[in-house]
C-alpha cells in the first residue's frame, strides 16, 4: 500500500530519485548531535501541547469575580485571562496535564538549545561554512527565551503581572525611543487592556511563525551543508562518514522524540510547575516576595540585582540604572556572540578552507577557557537571581550575599579560565606523548 | 466529598486494578520468552507459545524487507531475542496507551493521564531505540562531500544571466526607483505602529496627586492622624481614585525625634506620619516591605532598600533614585492630606524623566 501511494507521487511529482537521496542522506553518530533534536522534539510538542491551550484561553484583560471549583479564589477579582486559566487547570479533562506539560517543554526547549549551543561553541562547529547556521541559531535562542516569557506573562497571576512591570520598566529605560518602544509593545503604562492580547498574537502566532520559519530554514541548511564530523581515523573536511538516514538513524531519532515527549509527560504529571492558583490573580499594588522568572531568564535577573545603583544624568536627560544591566548587557553579550565567528576568523590567518572536522574542546585552550568562564559567569548571575531566595533558606542575611555574588561574578569567571586552559594543556600533553 | 471527587476516586483504582491485570498478563505471557533471553539467544522459539511466535515471524520479516534496498543485513546475533524485547516494550507501549484512554474516560486526575501517557511514549520510543540498535544496520558509510564555493564558470555563468538585462534603457534610473518604492511603502508599514499606544510623554508626566486630595486606605477608609502606631505602616490611595496603580503609597509612621528630613520637607511629617511612592524606582514593583527597627522600606523584586527617615534615598539594592515624597499635613478634622503632588515623578526611570 505504502509502495502504492508512493507510485501514486511519482506519477505526478517525479520524487523517486530525491527520495532515495533522502534515505541515503548520511547522519553522523554522537550524543551530542541528539542535543539540537530534542530542541526541535520539544519545540513539535510545544506546538501540539499550544494547540489545546489556545482552544481554551482567553487573552483578556477584563475583571471579574470568580466563581470555580477553585474555592479558595471564590468571589476575588481576577482578569478573564486567569479565570480561563483556573477553569482549564481544574474542569477541562487532561487541562493541567497540558498546561503543566507545555510549560515543561518549554523549559527543556531552550535548556536544549542552549547545550546545543555550548556543544557547537566548544567543538567550534560554527566555523566557516556553518556561520549563516550559528546565526540562526542565536535567534531561535532569542526567540525561544522571549517567547517563553510572553507564555508566563499572558496568565494573568501575580507572578506574571511582576515580571510584566519588570519588563516595561526594562524597555521603558532605553535612551531616547523608550517609552515609545514600552507603550507600543505594551499598550501604555501597565497595566494595559491590550497587553495580554498583544503578547497573546505574539506568543501564539508571530513568534512560533518566525521560530518555525527559521527552524526550518535552520534544518535546511544542515540538510544541504551536511552534518560534521568528530575527529577521528578517516575523517577530513573533504569526507563525511556516518550512518545513512534510513532505517537505522531515523528509528533512534523517532524513538528520542518519543522518550522526550514521555519523559515531559512525566514531568507534566508529577512535578507541578506554574500553580498560578497559589500565586493568586495579578494585582499592581500586591507584593509577591521570593518571585523567580524561569530558569532561562535568571541570568538577567541576577544581573538587575547585582549592578549597582548607579544611574546617568545628561543634562536635563536620564539613563536609568536598570538600562546597564537590563538593556545594554544582554544587547552587548548577544552582539558578541553573533559576531564571535567572524571575530575569530580575523584574528586567524589567512584561509578559504572549509571546516568539517570538529575540534575537541582542549585542541582550543584559549576558546575553551573563554566559553567556560563565561558560562560560570551567567551561572554567578543565574544563582544572584535568587539571592533572595538562597539568603532564607540560608539563614545569611541578603547584603552579605550581594557582596560576595559581586566579588564571585568577577572572580569565578577569571579562575575557572585559568583552570579550565591549564587542563586544556595538560590533556594536550598527555595526548601528544601516547 | 463531591460527585466529580467521587468519580475520580474510583478511576484510580479502576486504574490501578487495570495496572496490575495488564502487569500479570504480560508476566504471563512473556516469562517463558524472558527466560531464554540470557540463554538461548539465537533461537528463542517457543513451541508452547504460538501466537508471540507469530507475532515475532511478521516482526523480522517486515524488518528484512525494510533492509533489502538498504547498505546492509540486519544484526543475526542476538536477533530473535532483540525481537521479543522489542514486541514486548512495544506492547507495553499499547498498554500504557490503552490505560490512558480508560483513565481519560474515567475522569482519572491528571498525574494518571500524564504517567500513563508518558510510559506509552517513552516506552514506544524505547522499543524504537532498542529496534534501531539491536537489529538495524548502523554501518559507517564515507562520501565526498561537494565542494565550496561552486567552480568560477558556474559563477560567472549565473551571474550573467541575473544581470542579462544591463543594456536595457534606462535600467538604473528603474532599478532605483523601484527600492524608492519598496522604501515608502515599508515607511508606511512602519508608521502604523504609531496606532499602537498614545504618545508617551503626557502619560508619564501627568500629574497624579492634587493639592488637597485625602488620604483612604485600601478599603476607602480616611486616613487620619490615629490610624498609625510608630513603627506601622499602611498602602495609601487619593480618595476616589483606589487602585490607581502610580498613585499607590506607603504611609509609615516613625518617631519624630529620629527624623532627618531635609530643610525643604522638614513641614512634610506631621506627628511622624510620612507617605512615599510604593512604585519602585528601579523596575516598578510595589515596595511592600517595611523593617520598622531599621526604618527601611524594601523592595520584594530586587531587595532595594530606603531610609524612610531621610526622605527614602536608597541605601542598599540596585535603586537609584529616592522614593517621591508626598508634602503631608493633617486637616482640621485631623485627617491626612497631601499638600501637592510626589515630590518627583514616581516609577521607573525614563530618558525624559525631570
Amino acid at each position: 500500500m505504502i509502495r502504492g501511494a508512493g507510485e501514486w507521487l511519482d506519477a505526478r511529482l517525479h520524487l523517486a530519485k530525491t527520495f532515495r537521496r533522502a534515505l541515503n542522506h548520511v547522519f553522523p553518530d554522537h550524543w551530542s548531535f541528539m542535543l539540537g533534536e530534542i530542541a526541535l522534539y520539544s519545540f513539535v510538542l510545544l506546538v501540539i501541547t499550544g494547540i489545546f491551550l489556545a482552544m481554551f484561553f482567553d487573552p483578556g484583560s477584563a475583571q471579574t469575580a470568580y466563581h470555580g471549583s477553585y474555592k479558595a479564589l471564590d468571589g476575588v477579582q481576577v482578569s478573564t485571562a486567569y479565570r480561563s486559566v483556573l477553569h482549564l487547570s481544574f474542569d477541562v479533562p487532561a487541562g493541567l496535564l497540558i498546561r503543566q506539560m507545555h510549560h515543561w517543554a518549554a523549559l527543556v526547549f531552550v535548556a536544549a538549545i542552549v547545550l546545543h549551543l555550548g556543544r557547537i561553541f566548544f567543538t567550534a562547529a560554527y566555523r566557516r561554512p556553518r556561520e549563516i547556521n550559528w546565526l540562526i541559531g542565536l535567534t531561535l535562542l532569542l526567540l525561544a527565551i522571549g517567547n517563553g516569557f510572553f507564555g508566563y506573562s499572558i496568565v494573568g497571576d501575580l507572578l506574571s503581572g511582576t515580571g510584566l512591570r519588570i519588563a516595561y520598566s526594562t524597555l521603558l529605560s532605553v535612551p531616547l525611543i523608550g517609552p515609545r518602544l514600552a507603550f507600543i509593545l505594551l499598550g501604555g503604562r501597565v497595566p494595559t487592556p491590550e497587553m495580554i492580547p498583544r503578547m497573546y498574537a505574539l506568543h501564539i502566532f508571530i513568534i512560533p511563525a518566525a521560530l518555525a520559519t527559521l527552524l526550518g530554514l535552520h534544518l535546511l541548511i544542515i540538510w544541504r551543508q551536511k552534518h560534521t564530523n568528530y575527529p577521528g581515523p578517516g575523517r577530513t573536511d573533504r569526507t563525511l562518514v556516518g550512518s545513512r538516514l534510513w532505517p537505522s538513524y531515523a528509528a533512534k531519532s523517532l524513538g528520542l522524540c518519543f522518550i522526550l515527549w514521555g519523559v515531559i509527560a512525566a514531568l507534566g504529571a508529577f512535578v507541578q510547575i506554574n500553580p498560578v492558583w497559589i500565586y493568586g490573580p495579578d494585582n499592581p499594588a500586591a507584593v509577591l516576595t521570593g518571585a523567580q522568572p524561569d530558569w532561562y531568564l535568571g541570568w538577567m535577573e541576577g544581573a538587575l540585582r547585582l549592578f549597582p545603583g548607579v544611574h546617568l544624568r545628561l543634562g536635563s536627560r536620564l539613563i536609568p540604572e536598570i538600562f546597564f544591566p537590563g538593556i545594554l548587557f544582554p544587547a552587548l553579550l548577544f552582539t558578541f556572540l553573533y559576531s564571535y565567528p567572524f571575530i575569530e576568523r580575523w584574528f586567524l590567518p589567512q584561509d578559504t578552507q572549509a571546516y568539517n572536522v570538529l575540534k575537541m574542546p582542549y585542541e582550543r585552550p584559549f576558546s575553551t577557557a573563554f566559553g567556560c568562564a563565561a558560562f560560570v559567569f551567567l551561572l554567578v548571575l543565574f544563582f544572584a537571581g535568587s539571592d533572595d531566595v538562597i539568603a532564607a533558606t540560608s539563614g545569611n542575611s541578603v547584603v552579605a550575599i550581594r557582596s560576595t555574588l559581586r566579588m564571585l561574578v568577577f572572580v569565578a569567571p577569571a579562575t575557572t579560565a585559568v583552570i579550565a586552559y591549564a587542563i586544556c594543556v595538560i590533556v594536550q600533553r598527555r595526548r601528544a606523548k601516547s | 466529598m463531591s460527585d466529580t471527587a467521587r468519580q475520580r476516586e474510583r478511576g484510580d483504582w479502576i486504574l490501578v486494578l487495570t495496572g496490575a491485570v495488564f502487569g500479570w498478563a504480560a508476566r504471563k505471557v512473556f516469562s517463558r520468552h524472558i527466560a531464554k533471553l540470557s540463554g538461548a539467544g539465537s533461537d528463542a522459539r517457543d513451541p508452547d507459545a504460538p501466537e508471540m511466535g507469530a507475532v515475532r515471524d511478521a516482526q523480522s520479516e517486515e524488518m528484512r524487507e525494510s533492509y533489502s534496498g538498504g547498505s546492509g543485513p540486519a544484526k543475526e546475533v542476538s536477533g530473535n531475542s532483540a525481537v521479543i524485547l522489542v514486541v514486548c516494550v512495544f506492547l507495553l507501549s499499547i498498554a500504557a496507551a490503552i490505560a490512558f484512554l480508560v483513565a481519560y474516560w474515567m475522569g482519572a486526575r491528571h498525574a494518571f493521564l500524564g504517567g500513563a501517557i508518558a510510559l506509552s511514549m517513552g516506552a514506544f520510543g524505547a522499543g524504537l531505540v532498542i529496534w534501531a540498535h539491536a537489529l538495524m544496520s548502523d554501518e559507517q558509510v564515507s562520501e565526498e562531500r561537494e565542494l565550496l564555493p561552486s567552480p568560477a564558470r558556474e559563477r560567472e555563468e549565473a551571474a550573467e544571466v541575473f544581470v542579462a538585462e544591463r543594456a536595457a534603457p534606462r535600467r538604473k534610473v528603474l532599478v532605483a526607483m523601484s527600492l524608492g518604492v519598496a522604501g515608502t511603502f515599508v515607511a508606511a508599514v512602519v508608521s502604523l505602529l504609531r496606532s499602537f499606544a498614545e504618545p508617551p510623554g503626557p502619560v508619564l508626566s501627568a500629574p497624579i496627586w492634587r493639592r488637597g486630595d485625602r488620604l483612604v486606605t485600601t478599603e476607602g477608609r480616611l486616613v487620619n492622624l490615629q490610624t498609625l502606631r510608630p513603627g506601622s505602616t499602611v498602602s495609601v490611595f487619593p480618595e476616589n481614585r483606589v487602585g490607581q496603580v502610580n498613585a499607590q503609597a506607603v504611609l509609615v509612621r516613625v518617631d519624630e525625634q529620629l527624623l532627618r528630613l531635609p530643610k525643604a520637607r522638614a513641614a512634610w511629617a506631621p506627628q511622624g506620619y510620612l507617605a512615599y511612592s510604593r512604585v519602585c524606582t528601579h523596575a516598578g514593583c510595589s515596595v511592600g516591605l517595611y523593617e520598622a527597627e531599621m526604618c527601611l522600606l524594601q523592595c520584594p523584586c530586587h531587595q532595594s532598600t530606603f531610609d524612610v527617615l531621610s526622605g527614602a534615598p536608597p541605601t542598599g539594592g540596585p535603586a537609584a533614585r529616592a522614593l517621591p515624597q508626598l508634602p503631608l499635613y493633617a486637616d482640621a478634622d485631623g485627617n491626612l492630606r497631601t499638600g501637592g503632588d510626589f515630590s518627583e515623578t514616581p516609577g521607573p526611570g525614563f530618558w525624559g524623566l525631570r
